[in-house]
């Protein structure tokens, strides 16, 4: 029956045809490894070469790797070590030095019996960012996440608790004004004003009103120059500032580029040109040489915290644009549904517009905070002790002297895994979030 | 013609007029309405009344959704007056947003939010813009889902439906917000021929609960069978408007008969 249709005009199916397996060749193992490894001789030539390289490769590096020292205290005992163990002519990696050395390199020089206020940083920052990350995440745990900028930089700096506490203070006459002048008066009113509540607090009220407290109930640590800090501590430091920092700073860039103001909108403009038309290595100088000629005589402003400022800045610029591609991705359908739902622009951005912007948006955003983690490491030029910075450090050390690939090894080791964990977290991101065609 | 579109109420013959109130829901005077230099549209007079069912056919580029998408400010007007339920738009954000509320639309492309789920785009407005409790928005969304037949399908995604259910998820969205007047622009033709029966099915029950209805559609059928009145645009203009008898078997003008020979023809 339904063989005749071929040859006749007139043709009724009478059964459905049911669904049946793919046939060996199409599923499976065999048929993965016949399409990707040996479609065709040229296919089949390149993977056999491929495998050549990679086994050579294996073959040079594997011994080097495992015929190692890990015990010698400097790097002409390394290869006397080797060269006893595994015999003459042998080389191996000297991972000796990074034994020794390993807590400067990811502490700097921070007092080593302060060491746990870093690591307790450190551990708080984990769960902090963890409700961010994960929705499975207790959502109390935001309450920590909202005063862990405060609480990190009183664990790393130490000093008087009553500093972070008056910065943090700072935010929450800006949100009480928020509330009480946004119920009164226009938004954009209530934001200028929470701006200047804010800024006055800090620059004038803060620093007696802190004294106060400390004088009455002194309550500190032992505090830390910025000086000491170094190794990966610092570039997680300002990496982590910038990072948080920028996402934020970078939408209300896309934002105000997209905006009809025309003042907003040249000011965001001029702003994310004239960031992203200058080398990060100028910025952070600077940071570390020109603002103190600005700045009135006598200001201490910290070097980090400048550069964190700077760097921040500089992720931001990269963000907002990366940004306003997702947003240029959205169908304008979207906005005109939101409006005529008789969402106001603000509910319509956060409920409507940035989910979906964000989430176009999600592997340029990661690709910018890895660069920036990585751009971390430029403030060795200016003098900072990142990992980097450290190596040459230790390398300048006449009993280490001549070690590199191990020491950069282990800073690249160190850099790829936190990288890769934000570029699979991105993408277990954008799978989660996947919710069908549009 | 200018007779025509200067006729302020417009509803002289309505064929069935017991679900017409006096009460006037919109009310467009001598609007104008320019993109650039382009005069989009020209000197537009239209009162329609609470209840009222009208349909707004035309060729494409002829203003027709440009119309419907003024009445919510979608698009701005340049002169002329638009009264909706007693308010006038002006660029006053704050009644901008209270006529949003009042008036319902729903999209050629749907436009449903598609990194919600079903229910959460029913929910979101009434929740954010309403402020309804989100127990009380939910149980609203059923009944409107359950209205246009498919509350089982509240947990997906828009990505998940096909065409015509999303048309009718965006109809609930609309209603969700209980608004007094629906605008529809276009609402079937980016439907499968399958699929725009089901839309019109849910268009025809809206009107029967007497929803004041404003639809720009090619669906001559629907127009026939519940439009109280038909307005036929071209180049800017209401070039005639007739209920829908006269409107399609006695049509006046020359550009209305060749628009109904065209689209009827085949």
């Amino acid at each position: 029956m339904s063989g005749t249709h071929a040859e006749t005009v007139r043709y009724v199916r009478d059964t459905m045809l049911p669904e049946q397996a793919p046939p060996l060749s199409a599923a499976g193992p065999i048929a993965w490894v016949r399409t990707n490894l040996f479609a065709g001789w040229f296919n089949t030539i390149m993977t056999l070469l491929s495998l050549a390289v990679i086994f050579f490769t294996l073959v040079e590096l594997v011994p080097w790797l495992v015929q190692s020292s890990w015990t010698a205290t400097s790097l002409n005992e390394c290869r006397a070590q080797i060269v006893e163990m595994y015999g003459e002519g042998t080389t191996g990696a000297c991972w000796a030095v990074i034994r020794e050395r390993y807590l400067q390199l990811i502490y700097g020089f921070y007092p080593s019996e302060l060491y746990w206020r870093p690591s307790l940083a450190f551990v708080l920052l984990i769960f902090a960012v963890a409700p961010i990350l994960f929705e499975r995440v207790p959502r109390a745990l935001l309450y920590l996440t909202v005063i862990y900028p405060f609480l990190g930089a009183w664990l790393m700096w130490g000093g008087t608790v009553w500093l972070p506490i008056g910065a943090f203070m700072g935010f929450v006459f800006a949100y009480l004004t928020i509330r009480f002048v946004g119920t009164r008066a226009g938004a954009i009113v209530a934001a200028i004003a929470a701006v200047v509540v804010a800024i006055v607090w800090w620059l004038f009220l803060m620093g007696p009103v802190v004294q106060e407290f400390e004088q009455s109930i002194p309550l500190a640590l032992e505090p830390v120059e910025s000086r000491a800090f170094g190794g990966f501590m610092l570039s997680i430091l300002i990496g982590v500032t910038a990072i948080a920092g920028s996402l934020p700073l970078g939408i209300l860039l896309a934002l105000g580029r997209q905006s009809d103001l025309f003042i907003v909108k040249s000011l965001c403009v001029g702003f994310i040109e004239f960031i992203r038309g200058v080398p990060l290595i100028t910025l952070l100088f600077v940071a570390s040489v020109l603002l103190n000629v600005f700045l009135p005589p006598g200001t201490n402003f910290d070097i980090i915290l400048r550069v964190m400022i700077m760097v921040t800045l500089f992720a931001a610029a990269y963000m907002a644009e990366v940004v306003r591609g997702g947003l240029a991705a959205l169908p304008k359908g979207q906005y005109e549904a939101a409006d005529a739902l008789g969402l106001d622009y603000w509910k319509a951005q956060r409920l409507i517009i940035m989910p979906q912007a964000l989430k176009i948006s999600i592997p340029g955003i990661v690709s910018t905070f890895i660069g920036v983690f990585k751009d971390t490491t430029l403030v060795s030029i200016i003098g900072l002790l990142d990992p980097l910075g450290l190596s040459n450090a230790i390398r300048s050390d006449t009993a280490w002297n001549g070690v590199v690939w191990e020491l950069y090894g282990f800073i690249a080791l160190m850099f790829f895994i936190f990288c890769f964990s934000m570029s699979r977290y991105s993408m277990y991101l954008e799978r989660k979030l996947q919710t069908g065609h549009r | 013609m200018s007779e025509l579109s200067t006729n302020p109420t417009g509803a002289a013959g309505t064929a069935d007029p017991t679900h017409l109130t006096d009460q006037v829901a919109i009310q467009i005077t001598n609007m104008n309405k320019w993109y650039g230099a382009f005069h989009v549209l020209r000197d537009i007079n239209l009162t329609v009344r609470e209840g009222e069912r009208i349909v707004i056919a035309g060729p494409s580029g002829s203003g027709k959704s440009t119309l419907i998408r003024c009445i919510n400010r979608l698009e701005e007007h340049q002169s002329g007056q638009i009264v909706v339920d007693g308010i006038e738009l002006t660029s006053d954000l704050k009644n901008i947003d209270k006529i949003r509320r009042e008036v319902g639309m729903v999209f050629q492309h749907f436009n449903l939010f598609p990194h919600l789920t079903i229910l959460e785009n029913c929910t979101l407005a009434p929740i954010w813009v309403r402020k309804v409790p989100r127990r009380e928005a939910e149980e609203t969304a059923m009944h409107f889902l359950e209205k246009v037949k498919i509350p089982e399908q509240a947990n997906k995604y828009p990505g998940q439906l096909s065409g015509g259910q999303q048309q009718r998820v965006a109809i609930a969205r609309s209603l969700c917000m209980k608004p007094r007047i629906m605008l529809f622009d276009e609402p079937t033709s980016a439907l499968d021929p399958e699929m725009i029966k089901e839309v019109l099915d849910t268009m025809i029950e809206l009107a029967h609960d007497g929803m004041t209805m404003l639809c720009v559609t090619h669906e001559m059928g629907f127009a026939r069978q519940v439009a109280d009145r038909v307005i036929f645009m071209d180049q800017g203009q209401i070039v005639e408007q007739n209920e829908p008898e006269e409107f399609f078997n006695n049509p006046q003008s020359e550009r209305t008969k060749l628009f109904l020979s065209q689209i009827l023809g085949h």
